[in-house]
């Protein structure tokens, strides 16, 4: 399964940059849905996001989710090109894949990628 | 060899089925506003006919065998049924035509709900609602007007168990309701404790299918209506497992305060392939005021020597309409025909007989596919699709290789609370052979699933399709023919 | 023991394997106090015996085939049903099939659904078809929870034309209790001559759909390219309730703007059966697809490369998304919309036309001749398709009488929905109805005028 070292992670399998400030699915998340078919971004830009709220719904072949924003900030920008290739989240989660970008963000209640993995590991049992 | 579709057998130049010129003068056509091309296709009748029989082909159906499907009762339909809903005097009426041309139509209602109150245990039915869904989203607005009636804003939430079927969440978010999971217990009843946490001042009620959808009667069924109601909630029966409990149990009588049913299960009207369906409900006196309307009712009561008339009546605080007209009428035909061939005792026996079916299959299976619930299920039980020493088969493989075996699999990866659900259902018309058979089929496939895996994974290898590329057809939607003049350009 | 196929025998040997006595036994869960209770039904009957219940029953009605000649319509019609549809629906193959979950048993139903989806397309003109909704009504509903789910709840105002279906309009008033939404249009009172400009001004930027009726409920075809032209410069949806054999004739919804196309699916092969079950279709836009309720067939391949079909998009249903669906429907009207698919192409386009013609023709012809009879006026004087309203001279449920004795089931009395239309009658005509039978009814309608 793929962590990026340099990102930030939230229990509910978001992923942030603390960076550029984009979030988007984790790897585990999008092969928990497996061939994602639909992915709507329901947030705009100007918009004010904080954990809790949802950023996207993504609908699978069986599967829908919400993904939920991983800080609190303002959008600065929308993947627009998401919408017309979804699959894009199941190959390439951490680059193409970026769902929003926010400023304002503070990474600090998230964890890091050694966290993460930990995570990963004990929810395996 | 696969049958084209419509457009592909379309000729042009052939007609099929035509009609007298005009035996009146042409008035003249509104010309801006006239349409330039139909683009319906061409065929002759034979062709049309030759279609859908090739077609029917590749269905399984009751008709040609065992559908297993839990929470379906997929029990035989009746083909007198079929006979009495195309009688002339039904299949014509018009159903704004004057009341006074209509007393056969409206007697049969008013029978049937009055039936319907009998074998539940309701003060009061609606037989508008078109199927089981709809049937919720009416029981949802009405406990909702409810409550507001009696002044009680505050209500805004659901409770829900882990095991209900989707259509119960959904018909609560569609009156924006916040839905509340409520958990089940090791020996898959409601959990007390959750409840009585959940229940609150907040709540609307309780929204509450029994036998559950793992077949099993809530061993504590009266503890869990009452914490609802002592906290001024409303509980709403999910009729779908209502085949356990004819003649058995009235759901009224144990304190459900409504409930709809799908004649389309219990009460033998076939699916058609995914519907119609018909989704009564019934209620208790204190909700008898916010049926929907109309209602069938008698509105002019002639005395004891002539028959009342019926006709429509409006309860005094109705929810309103919930779609056009008054219901499925031929569905509600086909249900009356059931009932009057079963009598009290007749319905009774078929409860008796799909639990014994149920509970039959079960007891065979045991040892070999894991059923969570050690206890007498009811009308269905749920056994797990995987074995620990048959690693990578799944519920979805034992399912498709049943096909094989000419058997439609059962109901699948519902309800969510069991790992690798298959959820069993018999029904009451299947006989012992047949039920036989299925379990042989399904000790053989648990056999191959740890001795040959393959032969799972890539089932069905007997029908004739196998298994479809679900991806595909998300993701490059196809949704209509391909029209005549597009066949060039798909090459 | 009906159908219940087991032997005593039988029952003893599965009683024993399961390890209890009787029958009796499977029921020790339920509470005893309520178990076995005794229903107050009447004795079961035989067949034979059922058989003749309900032909009784029956014959307690009268019907517009045998009893009636009938000019009523108000979203119900008398159409011609081929010999062939019947045949093909009560094949057990399809009528007594489940839902087409297992692709690869249902290919007959999957196959006939997309060829359904196809046929409405061809229609309304629009980009895709689910496989339907319970009614024409419901499909209403359903097209409003659509926007509200498109504008993610942004926008809370439907507008609606006062000349929608009544019961459609009584339809939505109930889902929308539920769905926190606002109506505006839908009053009675207003001018109903007035045409689709009347709800121009009531569509604002908190408009999430704008709803018509085509033809209206008074039978009247108007163009709406102007109105969802407005629609559409205030970001709001524009939804076209369509009579689908009108579509025959008249212009496509598509045509003129409209973002989704839904109507009542009851004249395309389906009898009246006394209001049900009937068939909404619902159609829309490719870009609004996933806002879309209800199953949708799509096309694929199998691992075998043969072509096939399969439901698809099913995230977006209430058995996966659960709450958070737009919509709880889960049965389609799956036999009807069958029904519908061999109707439409039993007639194809030539069929469908023809049909379309006689009913415009026939229509007009009654309409010319009832005006011209003392005391009678046709009210509006706007295109019509097959009904038209017609001013009478005295209350029309008086009128109605005198014709059922005359064996005539008259038309609509619009009065009972529109309080400035009372003395009026909607009269619906169409290919079933014989110039005889039309002349007829001039008479009998001359005769209560004389009284």
């Amino acid at each position: 399964m793929n962590i990026q070292p340099k990102l930030m992670y939230t229990k509910t399998d978001e992923w942030f940059d603390p960076a550029s400030g984009a979030m988007g699915l984790s790897d585990f998340a999008q092969s928990q849905l497996s061939d994602i078919v639909f992915v709507e971004i329901v947030v705009a830009v100007g918009e004010m996001v904080a954990p809790g709220k949802a950023i996207a719904s993504v609908e699978s072949v069986k599967a829908a989710a919400e993904t939920y924003a991983s800080v609190s900030g303002k959008v600065i920008a929308v993947n627009e090109a998401l919408a017309g290739n979804p699959e894009t989240l199941n190959n390439d989660p951490y680059g193409q894949g970026w769902m929003i970008k926010v400023e304002g963000a503070d990474a600090s209640s998230l964890m890091d990628a050694t966290e993460y993995t930990k995570y990963c590991e004990e929810r395996a049992h | 060899m696969t049958e084209p579709t419509i457009y592909e057998l379309s000729s042009p130049g052939r007609t099929g089925v035509t009609f007298p010129d005009p035996d009146v003068p042409r008035a003249g056509l509104p010309e801006n506003l006239l349409r330039k091309d139909l683009p319906l296709p061409e065929l002759a009748e034979a062709d049309v006919v030759r279609h859908y029989v090739n077609l029917s082909k590749y269905n399984y159906s009751v008709d040609s065998g065992f559908y297993p499907l839990g929470s379906c009762t997929m029990k035989y339909n009746p083909k007198i049924n079929e006979d009495t809903a195309r009688l002339p005097g039904f299949a014509f009426t018009h159903p704004l035509q004057p009341i006074e041309t209509v007393q056969g139509n409206l007697v049969l209602m008013y029978t049937l709900q009055e039936w319907l109150k009998e074998i539940s245990g309701f003060a009061a039915l609606t037989l508008q609602p078109a199927a089981g869904a709809h049937g919720e989203l009416t029981g949802v607005l009405m406990m909702r007007a409810y409550h507001k009636d009696r002044g009680d804003t505050k209500r805004v939430k659901m409770l829900i168990p882990d095991s209900a079927h989707g259509t119960n969440p959904a018909s609560s978010a569609m009156n924006r309701l916040e839905v509340v999971q409520v958990p089940s217990d090791a020996r898959g009843n409601v959990d007390l404790a959750a409840l009585k946490a959940a229940c609150d001042d907040t709540t609307v009620g309780l929204m509450l299918t029994n036998p559950n959808t793992l077949g099993l009667f809530d061993e504590h069924l009266e503890q869990v209506i009452k914490i609802v109601h002592d906290c001024g909630g409303l509980v709403y029966g999910d009729g779908a497992n209502l085949n356990a409990l004819l003649g058995i149990l009235r759901p009224a009588d144990v304190g459900f305060d409504l409930m709809h049913i799908n004649l389309h299960k219990t009460f033998s009207t076939p699916h058609g392939g995914g519907g119609p369906g018909s989704g009564p409900v019934g209620v208790t006196e204190k909700l008898a005021d916010f049926l929907p309307s109309p209602l069938v009712g008698i509105v002019e009561d002639n005395g004891e020597d002539e028959p009342p008339l019926y006709g429509f009546v409006t309860p005094k605080k109705t929810i309103g309409r919930i779609k056009a007209f008054h219901g499925h009428f031929g569905m509600l035909v086909r249900a009356y025909t059931y009932i009057a061939m079963h009598g009290p005792d007749g319905l009774r026996r078929i409860a008796e007989y799909a639990v014994l079916n149920a509970n039959y299959v079960k007891v065979r299976l045991k040892g070999v596919y894991t059923v969570p619930f050690d206890r007498l299920c009811m009308h269905e039980f749920v056994a797990e699709g995987q074995w620990a020493d048959a690693p990578g088969i799944r519920a979805l493989d034992v399912a498709k290789r049943l096909m094989d075996y000419d058997f439609h699999p059962p109901t699948n990866y519902f309800p969510l609370i069991v790992n690798e659900a298959l959820m069993i259902e018999p029904t009451e018309t299947e006989n012992k052979g047949t039920l036989d058979a299925f379990v042989e089929a399904l000790l053989k496939i648990a056999a191959e699933a740890k001795t040959t895996p393959d032969l799972l994974h890539e089932a069905p290898h007997k029908t004739p399709f196998g298994r479809m590329d679900e991806v595909k057809a998300a993701r490059e939607l196809v949704l209509c023919c391909w029209l005549p003049e597009d066949y060039e350009k798909k090459g | 023991m009906t159908y219940i196929p087991h032997s005593p025998k039988e029952r003893e040997a599965m009683l024993t394997a399961i390890g209890v006595k009787s029958l009796e036994d499977l029921f020790k869960d339920i509470p005893s106090k309520q178990r076995f209770p005794k229903l107050d039904l009447p004795p079961a009957l035989t067949e034979m015996e059922a058989a003749a219940e309900l032909g009784e029953l029956s014959i307690g009605n009268e019907n517009v085939r045998t009893d009636l000649v009938s000019f009523l319509g108000a979203g119900a019609y008398n159409h011609y049903i081929p010999a062939a549809v019947d045949h093909i629906l009560r094949r057990g193959e399809f009528s007594t099939a489940y839902t087409p979950y297992q692709p690869e048993i249902s290919q007959g139903t999957l196959q006939s659904i997309f060829e359904y989806q196809s046929l409405i397309c061809a229609l309304t003109g629009m980009d895709v078809s689910n496989a339907s909704h319970y009614d024409g009504a419901t499909a209403v509903a359903e097209a409003a929870n659509m926007a509200y789910a498109q504008f993610r709840g942004k926008r809370n105002r439907l507008v609606i034309s006062p000349t929608v279906h009544p019961q459609y309009r009584e339809t939505l008033r109930t889902y929308v209790q539920g769905l926190g939404l606002d109506l505006a249009g839908d009053d009675p009172n207003a001018n109903l001559e007035a045409g689709p400009e009347a709800l121009e001004g009531l569509i604002d930027g908190n408009t999430a759909l704008v709803i018509v009726q085509y033809p209206d409920f008074f039978g009247h075809v108007y163009d709406f390219t102007n109105l969802i032209d407005i629609a559409h410069g205030k970001g709001a949806l524009a939804c076209v309730v369509a009579n689908p054999t009108a579509l025959a004739l008249f212009k496509s919804p598509c045509e003129m703007g409209a973002d989704i196309v839904v109507g009542e699916g009851q004249p395309l092969g389906i009898p009246l059966s006394f209001g049900g079950p009937y068939l909404g279709f619902f159609t829309t836009r490719k870009q609004y697809i996933h806002k879309m309720a209800g199953r949708l067939v799509g096309e694929t391949v199998d691992n075998r490369g043969q072509r096939a079909f399969v439901l698809t998009l099913t995230a977006r249903e209430q058995h996966i998304k659960r709450e958070r669906a737009i919509s709880n429907i889960c049965s389609n009207q799956g036999l009807l919309a069958l029904a519908a698919g061999v109707y439409l192409s039993l007639l194809g386009q030539s069929g469908l036309r023809q049909v379309a013609e006689l009913c415009y023709h026939k229509a007009h012809y009654a309409a010319e001749k009832i005006g011209r009879v003392k005391g009678y006026s046709i009210c509006f004087d706007t295109p019509f398709f097959h009904e038209f309203s017609v001013c009478c001279p005295k209350p029309v449920s008086e009128i109605n009488e005198h014709l059922l004795e005359h064996g005539i089931l008259g038309g609509y009395d619009l009065g009972q929905d529109y309080p400035s239309l009372k003395d009026h009658m909607l009269i619906a005509v169409t290919e079933m109805n014989t110039r005889d039978e039309i002349d007829a009814l001039v008479d009998a309608l001359a005769e209560v005028s004389h009284d």
